[in-house]
């Protein structure tokens, strides 16, 4: 009852909180598929020794512990660390590296096994055509768009839900790192299960609106679309 | 950009997994008219159209274009026998190989509904998936897509196979123009008929290896092979 009352009147911490959950989720998810993308595309095209190892090593990156992606992200932010000086320990940036540090081989797997197929038909039309290398990434990136919104969704599915990388790095700061799901380990930890429990709707919802709103957006599911 | 004929083909093979697909070939083939490639299935003549074009790596031999071969290849086009539908819509499909060529996207477009209204899928169907096309339309838009390049030498994989009298009959009318403005036409076939009508000359394919090679009269009147002969009175060929 408690949880409900705080998400009908938007309680300022709760939206403070799922504000800088998504910013922080999303930002992650751009960089991510900047990266995963083109490389998903590039491992489809190009053949090159250590191809077949490189997209088994991918594969299993998808199942990176967390908790270690946070403690080596930690290591390299914290002051004594390579990137030390730079001082982004302990902020949204530091949740962001290290949110693309376990996103990236998700979003890259599932969008090569996407791109391999498309790649597997345009194979001997693109080489008629004499495309470059460049232009078969493109065209496999922009022909495949509706399947890489799925690999896209995976990532940011896997990425709001993520909490032990963002809770070293980020340290869970009241009004600083703190996001929905360090709140709700927090909250728990407190005691305090209304907090939490409204914490985990938002978090939940967030998932299913974005979901709905990107595939509503690419129409994915319209007639005669791809 | 000077001609690509005469094309010399020498000793040229085509291996996969140790297996010779194609070859040796021995050829030389001039700028003018239709060769028609035939043979029973499996006989390499798909292999051989890709060899020639150069979608298939050449094993041994080669292949002398009268020009370089990077600009040979670009006076080149391909349809093949199941024609690669591309994720956009019929126009953008037509006018994808101007893009890659730099082409400003609305010249472009333009040129692509010309062609489009040309096959007979312009209005409406201009900006239908062309995943949605009909067997017929889908070759119709990939040889569309092919001589919007304005290819010298368009090569043609079985362009009819699967389709009806009508779409058969389209697709030959637009080849016989093709070919009467200048293009040189290299295309596979198993429709007798349509060998007949089109061809110049005929290469009956055996075994990955041209058996046979002579003008389409000659060919149709009496081959020179026991094979081409078994063939053509419809026999099993091995």
């Amino acid at each position: 009852m408690q949880a409900a009352w705080l998400l009908v009147t938007l309680d300022a911490d709760l939206v403070e909180i799922t504000l800088r959950s998504l910013r922080v989720t999303l930002s992650a998810l751009a960089v991510a598929c900047l990266i995963a993308l083109p490389l998903a595309a590039l491992l489809a095209v190009r053949r090159f020794r250590m191809r077949r190892a490189t997209i088994a090593v991918l594969n299993a990156l998808m199942g990176l512990p967390p908790v270690v992606v946070g403690l080596v992200v930690y290591v390299m932010l914290s002051r004594a660390g390579p990137f030390g000086v730079l001082g982004l320990l302990f902020t949204p940036t530091a949740m962001i590296i290290a949110q693309v540090i376990i996103i990236v081989p998700l979003v890259a797997s599932i969008a090569h096994q996407s791109l391999r197929d498309l790649w597997s038909d345009y194979h001997d039309l693109l080489i008629s055509l004499n495309a470059t290398q460049f232009q078969r990434i493109c065209t496999l990136l922009w022909d495949g768009r509706r399947a890489l919104l799925t690999a896209a969704l995976a990532g940011f599915g896997r990425a709001i839900g993520e909490v032990g990388a963002i809770m070293i790095v980020g340290g869970n700061i009241d009004h600083a790192t703190r996001v929905l799901t360090t709140a709700i380990a927090l909250e728990t930890g407190k005691g305090d299960f209304a907090m939490a429990l409204g914490l985990g709707f938002v978090l939940i919802a967030l998932a299913v609106a974005v979901n709905l709103s990107i595939h509503w957006l690419g129409k994915t599911e319209s007639e005669g679309r791809w | 950009m000077s001609d690509l004929f005469p094309v010399s083909v020498r000793n040229a093979s085509v291996r996969r997994r140790g297996k010779v697909l194609v070859g040796p070939v021995d050829l030389q083939l001039d700028g003018q008219g239709t060769s028609i490639v035939i043979g029973p299935n499996g006989a390499g003549k798909t292999s051989l159209l890709k060899m020639l074009h150069g979608i298939l790596r050449l094993g041994g031999g080669q292949i002398s274009w009268a020009c370089p071969t990077e600009q040979a290849q670009r006076q080149q086009a391909f349809v093949f026998q199941t024609p690669v539908m591309m994720r956009r819509s019929v126009v953008e499909n037509i006018a994808y190989p101007l893009r890659l060529n730099k082409v400003a996207r609305q010249e472009a477009l333009a040129e692509a509904t010309i062609w489009a209204e040309r096959i007979g899928l312009g209005g409406d169907a201009l900006q239908r998936p062309a995943v949605l096309l009909s067997g017929g339309e889908r070759q119709k838009l990939a040889l569309a897509r092919a001589l919007i390049r304005k290819p010298r030498l368009l090569f043609l994989d079985e362009p009819c196979a699967s389709l009806d009298g009508r779409a058969t009959r389209e697709i030959e009318e637009i080849l016989t123009e093709v070919a009467a403005s200048g293009t040189r036409l290299i295309m596979s076939t198993h429709n007798m008929g349509q060998a007949q009508r089109l061809a110049d000359e005929v290469l009956f394919v055996l075994h990955g290896k041209v058996a046979e090679f002579s003008p389409a009269e000659a060919f149709f009147a009496g081959p020179q092979t026991d094979q081409a002969r078994a063939f053509l009175n419809g026999d099993i060929v091995e």
